[in-house]
């Protein structure tokens, strides 16, 4: 009866949806002010049903409903319980619920803060909205419900939550990324609005921007936590693998960080209008592209089409429908649009523009890199695959321009520079680098290639310029204090986001250059050396955990005679299903991490080990953490609360 | 031409020399890094009807189920030898290292590598699906002549060593 409540709930949140989408959009097309304030009601109840619905698929998988197929293929009784929540998001029906989950939380949020924006744009915002949650539940309740039931023949058993997918970062990671996905959904849609209304004036970004940066900062964090997992969980020290669901998140993420560098550009001074529009269209379309890539099942097999044709062919028909519905009204609108700012080369209007065509490149060459082999075996012309090495030159060179006009933009003003004056400044900070890079890298380093050299001065560059533009803010103000308080919170952020990418640009120099391991056979007492670290074998003892068995091997490590610390590398095997997990130990540090697993038994009575040694490689998460902080930041900004104010009051007066 | 046209020219002359600078690196990159995937049987007999044998030195994926007892491992120096089978002959897979959790005899793998000799794989990735049931989509097809297994779980291969 309850997963029924749940399944009806959705049928009701999708009623409340198809009238979000047609009242206010009619409304606002008539100029009918009462249709228009039907909007944020049905949002916020679409929400409540939707939100139900998850409440009682969380509660069936708590009370170990094994007659609800969601629940017995995706769970079982002797998960904690915090896993059996993750379990609800941990398979294909419930993950495109909490997709629903987030789609509605973002409309509802739309609708009740955006009280200061005008009906026509409000209702036309929330309108497209709605469509988008139709075309989500329609998918939910018409193929991929999860109160499905099993009767009459149910296990007394579920097969467990994915192992792979028992891991704190796993509770967070899809919630958080799907929170970006479906947060660019809201950028969309108000990228639609105006187009529909025909005004793309700069209060249009300024509304979109807080949105945009919410979204992009959720997609940051996302990813950050996903590259941590694969790191901790998937026990190959690995943390980045540019495969295909990892790319389907990674494209959005690029366009996003465009599209909201061109919001700025719109915002302030009137121009890259259209460009900003068609960005908004792509981020989410690419969004869309990358559900229907890793939903689809087409990754696993190109052909999945024909064992679950329906699935992939919904949401290619969905992609197609908004895609192709946003790109001609677009091609419809667009003529219209003109620009206002004037701009010079040497303006910080260029310096974005380029930023935006570097992103763009960077997303074509994911997105080849993805589909090439999918379009390949789909022609008929056998199965290929692009190795990761592809992906890394791509992005090791298209970062050197890239990093390059990082340390520049920031300290060009909007249109126009004298740039005799910018010269100086950025000649020092060329010789600085240099200077500093060299010092850092030869007095930590015993060997260091041009290569490596060179990734590590364009992270400190970034990192001078972002100090050296600081110092100059500020003492243009007549005391230190007063120049710090004049700096507004969206600089902080900015100078945050950028600096953070040097953590990460450095960290992915150094680990990729600097990591060593080593495979060895080990018994009892044996000592292996890696770097200026000597590793003890202490043996094996088994270990039993909540849902499974396993042993562990532990090792004590010594730094120059030092007892620095012990580790526990463990293997497991979980009760039901029987898989085998590595579960890596790590000893995690500032400037390097010591990473070990556990291999199989050897017939001699030794066993495998694989030993890692990683340097800086947690800058890498430090600095996607920095990023998403930044994201976050602007929206506290003082710019977006006075505005909205003073419209509130413009409205009351 | 006024100032506005020749800003646009520029923006123009900069989009188009972007992209097939970008262009022109990609598919430079491209041409070194795609790897054919065979079967054993293909490696074998070849691929295709033109019967396309790789050559000696090239890198390439190759999947298939391992042969159940052939797994032959170096106690001391953690080198492993095993056997991949489809439909006919077998090929040999070296590799060094410590194999994936999902590693099993009978079970489909994939393999990463560079063809040392004429049936014999250098590999330095070893992939095993986080699914007992799993099989490679392409290996599937050759062994049983069913075209695909719909995936249980959408999640990343658990990688091997590179």
């Amino acid at each position: 009866m309850i997963p029924e409540i749940g399944y009806f709930s959705l049928v009701l949140a999708m009623a409340l949806s198809l009238l979000l989408c047609i009242f206010p959009l009619w409304g606002a097309h008539t100029g009918n002010l009462r249709l228009m304030r039907a909007a944020p009601s049905l949002a916020v109840g679409q929400c409540l049903f939707v939100l139900f619905s998850f409440g009682i698929l969380i509660y069936i998988t708590l009370t170990d409903d094994f007659t609800v197929a969601y629940v017995a293929q995706n769970s079982s009784s002797t998960l904690p319980w915090y896993y059996k929540v993750t379990s609800t998001w941990g398979g294909h029906e419930g993950a495109i619920l909490l997709w629903l989950v987030m789609q509605a939380s973002w409309t509802a949020l739309v609708a009740l803060m955006s009280t200061s924006l005008p009906w026509v744009l409000r209702a036309r915002v929330l309108g497209v909205l709605g469509i988008l949650g139709v075309g989500f539940m329609l998918y939910t309740l018409w193929m991929s419900s999860p109160f499905e039931r099993l009767l009459p023949y149910y296990p007394v058993e579920g097969r467990d939550l994915n192992p792979l997918l028992q891991d704190p970062g796993m509770i967070i990671h899809p919630p958080l990324l799907y929170m970006g996905y479906v947060g660019l959904s809201v950028s969309f849609s108000f990228a639609i609005a105006a187009l529909l209304t025909g005004k793309l004036d700069n209060t249009w970004a300024k509304w979109s921007r807080p949105w945009t940066m919410a979204a992009w900062g959720f997609l940051t964090l996302g990813i950050t936590i996903g590259s941590w997992w694969a790191y901790a969980e998937l026990g190959w020290g690995g943390w980045w693998f540019w495969d295909p669901v990892e790319n389907a998140s990674f494209m959005p993420w690029l366009v996003a960080t465009a599209l909201l560098h061109s919001l700025a550009v719109t915002e302030k001074r009137g121009v890259f209008k259209s460009w900003t529009v068609l960005l908004a269209i792509t981020a989410f379309s690419l969004c869309l592209l990358g559900t229907f890539i890793v939903r689809s099942g087409i990754i696993v097999s190109v052909h999945a089409f024909a064992t679950d044709p329906d699935r992939g062919l919904y949401i290619l028909s969905f992609l197609a429908f908004v895609v192709g519905g946003s790109l001609a009204l677009y091609a419809f609108r667009v003529s219209e649009v003109r620009s206002e700012g004037r701009y010079k080369f040497a303006s910080r209007e260029v310096a974005l523009w380029l930023n935006n065509i570097f992103l763009v490149v960077a997303t074509l060459i994911v997105l080849l890199g993805t589909l090439l082999p999918m379009i390949h075996k789909e022609l008929g012309l056998g199965a290929i695959s692009i190795g990761v090495p592809f992906f890394n030159k791509m992005f090791a060179i298209l970062i050197v321009p890239f990093a390059l006009l990082l340390g520049i933009g920031p300290m060009l003003r909007w249109k126009q520079n004298k740039l005799s004056t910018l010269f100086p400044k950025w000649a020092m900070n060329v010789g600085l680098a240099l200077i500093v890079t060299a010092t850092w890298l030869y007095s930590s380093f015993d060997e260091v290639t041009p290569l490596t050299f060179m990734g590590t001065a364009l992270a400190v560059w970034i990192v001078l310029a972002s100090i050296v533009d600081l110092m100059q803010k500020i003492s243009v103000q007549s005391t230190f204090a007063e120049g710090l308080k004049r700096l507004g919170l969206s600089y902080w952020a900015m100078q945050l986001g950028h600096v953070g990418l040097a953590f990460v640009i450095s960290s992915v120099t150094l680990t990729s250059a600097y990591s060593v391991e080593r495979s060895v056979s080990m018994k009892p007492g044996d000592v292996a050396q890696l770097n200026e670290y000597e590793y003890r074998f202490n043996g094996v003892f088994p270990i039993t955990g909540p849902n499974y068995q396993g042993h562990a091997g532990e090792v004590t490590v010594f730094k120059e005679g030092r007892e620095i610390v012990l580790l526990h590398a463990e293997k497991r095997q979980y009760n039901v299903g029987m898989q085998f997990m590595t579960e890596a130990a790590i000893d995690d540090g500032f400037f390097r991490d010591l990473y070990l697993a556990l291999g199989e038994e050897l017939s001699n009575g030794a066993w495998a080990l694989r030993i890692y040694h990683k340097p800086y490689v947690r800058w890498m998460w430090l600095g996607g953490l920095m990023i998403s902080l930044a994201g976050f930041i602007v929206l506290a900004d003082k710019r977006y609360r006075r505005q909205s104010k003073r419209i509130n009051k413009g409205v009351t007066a | 031409m006024n100032p506005r046209r020749k800003k646009r020219l520029f923006a123009v002359v900069g989009i188009i020399m972007g992209l097939g600078a970008a262009v022109g690196l990609t598919l430079y990159a491209l041409q070194e890094n795609i790897n054919l995937f065979y079967t054993p049987s293909e490696l074998v007999n070849g691929k295709g009807e033109s019967h396309d044998m790789p050559f000696i030195g090239q890198k390439l994926r190759i999947g298939g189920m391992v042969v159940p007892g052939s797994v032959k491992r170096d106690d001391t120096t953690l080198d492993v030898e095993f056997k991949l089978i489809d439909t006919g002959p077998m090929v040999t897979i070296r590799y060094q290292g410590i194999l994936p959790d999902l590693f099993r005899e009978g079970q489909g793998i994939v393999a990463q590598g560079t063809l040392i000799e004429p049936t014999v794989v250098q590999a330095f990735e070893v992939l095993a699906k986080h699914d007992e049931e799993y099989m490679p989509a392409e290996v599937a097809e050759a062994v049983k002549g069913i075209k695909h297994e719909k995936p249980t779980y959408n999640l990343k291969d658990t990688k091997g060593d590179y």
